[in-house]
């Protein structure tokens, strides 16, 4: 079965989430959104998503600032973050590098420390995004001790291939690679070094299932939200569904 | 430092607010999806407004673009400028990488923090988290103490955030002066830590929006308001929630023409100098 690549990302996504109770989506992040509103249909509404740019019906009463609140008592249990760079040790920067300035850092340097776990999430997999030691430090992957930190990174997803956090070796582990790369273009392509099994498995595709909620109910929800994000993938997908 | 106890003026349009914010003011201002005052914005570049320094609270959009592109700005502090989908903010991407504007890098919750702090009238208040970034290096007004009451527990300190002027948009003002933004609690933090507050509206209600009970959570009192003026569809080309959306399309075409700097030129002629009924 055909599938576009935002679609295999976001089941991808979606198993990482897990049984969390509560998920949040900070600025710009559709494919996280469709994973956490692919779960909710599976899982019968659950888990509680909270899309900070949702235009209708937004999770705030409070403005943007009940967000990070919510993040400081413990209440949100995984978030997502994404980086210019991002390093080895899984630091991100979403400052600039090489003279190029991006958006700016966001919440990142406080979500990072208080969701109770961090998915790093970077479709473009290149040396010049998985550098060895990012040039500025959004926000750090780790803390020394003493430093009160509630959460950290879990994992990190990219167009080719997901990572795992092995947090006590401050390194990541290849978990798989997805259709159309295989273990050595990942090595080139990935300017840090990590750990990885002898076989590295594929990353599983999405099931005819998920692809049904995935192009039905999960669709419209994102089209509101992100109009831009959903005519492209949605464009994408006429071309590849057969007529 | 003494914040003023307002008794709202009303002003006849976007451009008499525009004419009440100095040059050098510091302005505190929403995001996108937070009514902006994009017709005041746009009466600030008529009027030639020079040395502002914008505060994004706690991120800026297409408002601080169209200001940084048409040379209004010294200096931003923020944790990102952004248009959202329609992607990088071209004009801030530009300065930056030439050099021409000065840019205080935060995160989110710091400035909510740094605001917060004035609202109860404190130097400082601290904040968990973000120990460790380099931001913590280059921003001049961020300190790292010992937890006074825990050992080896150390906490960042955001120093209390005044800005000069605090600028957004409203659904409704009201006789009373009272305007109201509904659930956007980010512009009540502004418009409470401010010296000023400048608001336009979407419409005028007649009496006392606090005499009601299911609309007085959402306004922010007179008490805090300096001055108000009626700008309907004042937001354009983004959005009032419950009147109007943002116009997408719009702000596709806008990040197109600006990503020249002779596209910007010809998208202040015809959308900032050339008055604009949406």
């Amino acid at each position: 079965m055909s599938f576009a690549k935002e679609e295999l990302l976001a089941v991808t996504i979606a198993r990482l989430i897990g049984d969390a109770r509560h998920v949040a989506v900070g600025a710009a992040s559709p494919i996280p959104a469709m994973a956490v509103y692919l779960l909710r249909e599976k899982n019968g509404g659950r888990p509680r998503v909270s899309l900070l740019q949702k235009r209708s019906g937004n999770p705030f009463t409070e403005g943007s600032r009940e967000l990070f609140d919510l993040a400081g008592q413990g209440r949100i249990d995984v978030f997502f973050l994404g980086g210019a760079q991002i390093d080895g040790e899984a630091n991100i920067n979403l400052v600039g590098a090489e003279g190029k300035r991006f958006p700016g850092s966001f919440g990142s340097a406080y979500m990072y420390f208080t969701a109770g776990k961090t998915i790093l999430f970077r479709e473009e997999h290149s040396p010049r995004v998985l550098v060895p030691k990012v040039d500025f430090i959004s926000a750090p992957g780790w803390s020394a001790p003493g430093v009160e930190r509630r959460g950290g990174p879990a994992a990190l997803l990219t167009g080719k291939a997901l990572f795992l956090w092995q947090r006590d070796k401050r390194r990541f582990l290849l978990e798989s690679v997805h259709p159309g790369s295989n273990a050595g273009d990942v090595r080139a392509n990935t300017g840090f070094d990590y750990d990885a099994p002898d076989a590295v498995p594929a990353t599983p595709p999405p099931s005819a299932a998920e692809l049904a909620l995935l192009r039905g109910p999960v669709a419209k929800v994102i089209a509101e939200n992100y109009p831009e994000f959903a005519r492209r993938v949605w464009d994408a997908l006429a071309e590849i569904r057969p007529a | 430092m003494n914040l003023p106890a307002n008794e709202t003026r009303f002003l006849a349009d976007a451009a008499a607010l525009a004419r009440e914010i100095p040059n050098g003011a510091c302005i505190g201002l929403p995001p996108d999806y937070s009514p902006v005052a994009m017709e005041v914005v746009r009466a600030l570049i008529r009027r030639g407004a020079k040395d502002l320094k914008l505060l994004g609270v706690p991120v800026l959009g297409l408002c601080a673009d169209l200001l940084i592109g048409a040379g209004c700005v010294r200096e931003v502090e923020t944790s990102a400028v952004t248009l959202g989908e329609a992607g990088l903010a071209p004009r801030f991407t530009d300065a930056v990488e030439k050099g021409t504007l000065k840019v205080i890098d935060a995160t989110c919750p710091m400035i909510h923090t740094g605001l917060q702090a004035t609202e109860k009238g404190v130097p400082f208040m601290p904040l968990r988290g973000v120990l460790g970034s380099d931001l913590v290096k280059h921003h001049p007004d961020w300190k790292t103490i010992d937890n006074p009451y825990a050992q080896g527990d150390p906490i960042l300190l955001a120093q209390a955030i005044v800005p000069d002027v605090a600028l957004f948009h409203a659904r409704w003002a009201d006789e009373a002066g009272n305007v109201w933004v509904g659930r956007r609690g980010e512009l009540a933090t502004i418009a409470h830590a401010s010296k000023a507050c400048y608001v336009s509206y979407e419409e005028f209600k007649k009496g006392d929006m606090l005499e009601d009970e299911l609309l007085a959570p959402g306004c922010i009192g007179s008490v805090y308001v300096t001055a108000v003026a009626s700008a309907p569809r004042g937001a354009w080309p983004l959005g009032v929630p419950g009147a109007y959306g943002i116009d997408d399309a719009h702000l596709l075409h806008y990040a197109r023409l600006a990503k020249t700097a002779d596209g910007f030129r010809r998208y202040l002629d015809e959308f900032v100098f050339k008055t604009v009924a949406a």
